[in-house]
């Protein structure tokens, strides 16, 4: 699925080229072009891969403290600092558990159908952009990648719990997919209205064109409908709190993943919090600016009496760059976890209502209302 | 040979294999539920055809339309009806699979015949890559608004057919048997049985 553009990834400055120098290097050890650029190409996605382990890890003891404090405990202390390493126990803990395959599943399917959970999920994150060049791919069809990869995740769910062969699995998979497909609608229509006012989808173009005047251009201000629906509908499709109806782990038998143990169940877990992740990210992405700051980085150079051009700005605004990303992606994730642990969890007929009778009018309302606006006010909605 | 057109050309090897063994498959397996895997499978394959020929925006919306909503939604009807009944023996089932596998060799004796008699330009017109979003939407608003417009006529009707099945209680007799529906039971079904909602 990865599309034959170049893969680059460099810094904003004109003078730091990574592949370039990375092929030099290459190419000083006695290699050739072409064998250089091999060598490089899978270095990004690497990078992306680990990035988004690490930010999992992060995630989940994240949510074990967070949901500690919120109900009056400690939670995990011993395993390093704070607890710190809890995560990575868990993580060994799944990785030599047994594996079970139930003697009367589909073992060819289910051990697909986690992989298929996976994989898009992963691979979406080609077109999340961490500063100006920083990263895997700037496709043109950007966003859109994203949208079609994430219509792939049901069918992993249903082969999960078809394959399984207990009737509780199949019906958390249906569920699961049911939900997933109706979130998606209202989620790519406001994710359409931002499209219509940033006139592409490419990420990248989105970013830049919220980054004019800082925290004030942002498109939370012009789509804060938008931004609400968005949210609600990324929380839906991450099977999180108030919409954890195929999980519902307190109440129901534990839907598609019922049969999964060991690995195949860490693959699920890992979806879904790198799904979580990648969801703030974008969040971030579309409606709060990506690596923009909230004050214009020309601003503050000028203020500092520094060119924008120099490269010690470039690195400078590239490597917070990256910071501001992260940390608007991170508080969104708190908000998430936050809303995890003080919600009460939605009936499946009141999701349904919830998607098809509320979210979707509301947010083809609002792609019409940005249309009208586009044509009433061009300079402020992008003419 | 650069390594980018060997990649190409492996690339579309092992994507016309899994194109042609998949569709293979989804004909001929037994089990349903393998064949609309399968065809899933199929759909990616040929959207990554798609990419091979630079045409990312059709290769996206094929994933999106193919895999993400017929598929599903293919898979939703086997799986909320899967039945495991033996089915009947079929009379003259080696006449059907005969005259059908006849008819699917004409058809393709036909697209290889025209394959063939078509003078096709080598090279191709040069890709426009990243503009074909915008052609496509140009397209889609100007030479080709009409059957543009009458696909969505036509799934306005489909959505309205199956909205008319699905909601029993506009009909007075089942659609399936033809025997009157049972309004009590549709009484039942509009107000909840769990929640009480005269008591205070």
């Amino acid at each position: 699925m990865i599309p034959p553009a170049p893969v680059l990834l460099a810094l904003a400055a004109p003078g730091l080229d990574l592949e370039l120098s990375f092929s030099q290097a290459m190419q000083g050890l006695g290699l050739s072009a072409q064998l250089a650029h091999i060598l490089w190409l899978p270095l990004p996605m690497l990078l992306v891969l680990v990035a988004a382990v690490i930010g999992v890890l992060v995630t989940v003891w994240l949510e074990r403290k967070i949901s500690a404090a919120a109900q009056q405990r400690i939670g995990p202390e011993y395993a390093g600092a704070l607890g710190i390493l809890q995560p990575m126990a868990d993580g060994l803990k799944l990785l030599v558990k047994e594996d079970v395959i139930p003697a009367r599943a589909d073992a060819l399917l289910f051990t697909l159908g986690p992989v298929l959970v996976l994989i898009p999920v992963i691979l979406s994150w080609l077109i999340v952009p961490f500063g100006q060049n920083l990263l895997i791919s700037n496709v043109g069809i950007g966003i859109f990648l994203w949208i079609s990869l994430s219509s792939i995740q049901p069918i992993g769910l249903l082969m999960s719990g078809y394959a399984s062969n207990n009737k509780y699995s199949l019906l958390g998979g249906l569920r699961a997919a049911a939900q997933s497909i109706s979130y998606e609608i209202p989620l790519a229509l406001s994710v359409l209205a931002i499209v219509m006012m940033s006139n592409s989808l490419s990420t990248v173009d989105i970013v830049q064109q919220q980054n004019t005047a800082g925290l004030l251009s942002w498109n939370v201000w012009r789509q804060p409908i938008g931004f609400l629906i968005f949210w609600i509908c990324a929380l839906a499709e991450c099977e999180r709190l108030p919409f954890d109806l195929p999980e519902a782990e307190e109440e129901l038998v534990a839907g598609y993943q019922t049969e999964y143990a060991g690995m195949k169940f860490a693959l699920f877990y890992l979806g879904s919090y790198i799904n979580l992740i990648l969801s703030a990210l974008l969040v971030s992405v579309l409606y709060l600016g990506g690596w923009g700051f909230p004050i214009p980085v020309e601003w503050l150079a000028s203020l500092l009496g520094q060119s924008i051009d120099s490269p010690f700005v470039q690195v400078f605004t590239g490597s917070m760059g990256i910071m501001m990303t992260i940390i608007k992606a991170y508080l969104l994730v708190f908000l998430a976890i936050l809303l995890r642990w003080t919600t009460p969890r939605v009936r499946i007929d009141q999701l349904l209502d919830l998607g098809w009778k509320f979210l979707l009018p509301i947010s083809l309302v609002n792609l019409l209302f940005t249309a009208a606006l586009k044509l009433a006010f061009p300079l402020a909605f992008g003419g | 040979m650069t390594i980018a057109t060997s990649t190409e050309l492996i690339c579309f090897l092992i994507l016309g294999t899994v194109v042609i063994l998949g569709a293979i498959g989804v004909v001929l397996l037994s089990n349903i539920v393998y064949s609309a895997f399968l065809l899933g499978g199929v759909f990616m394959a040929v959207a990554g055809i798609y990419l091979l020929l630079n045409a990312s925006f059709v290769a996206a919306a094929q994933v999106l339309v193919y895999v993400g909503a017929v598929n599903v939604l293919i898979l939703f009807a086997i799986m909320l009806v899967n039945k495991r009944e033996d089915l009947k023996p079929i009379e003259g089932l080696r006449l059907r699979k005969f005259l059908s596998g006849g008819v699917c060799f004409g058809l393709l004796a036909l697209l290889i015949r025209v394959d063939i008699s078509t003078p096709w330009a080598i090279p191709g017109p040069p890709a426009i890559g990243e503009k074909a979003t915008e052609r496509i939407g140009e397209h889609l608003f100007t030479d080709y608004l009409l059957p543009f417009e009458l696909a969505s006529v036509l799934l306005l009707m489909a959505m309205i057919g199956a909205i008319v099945l699905a909601r029993r209680d506009v009909l007075l007799t089942d659609v399936g048997t033809g025997d009157s529906v049972d309004q009590g039971l549709i009484e039942k079904t509009t107000n909840p049985l769990l929640v009480d909602k005269s008591t205070p």
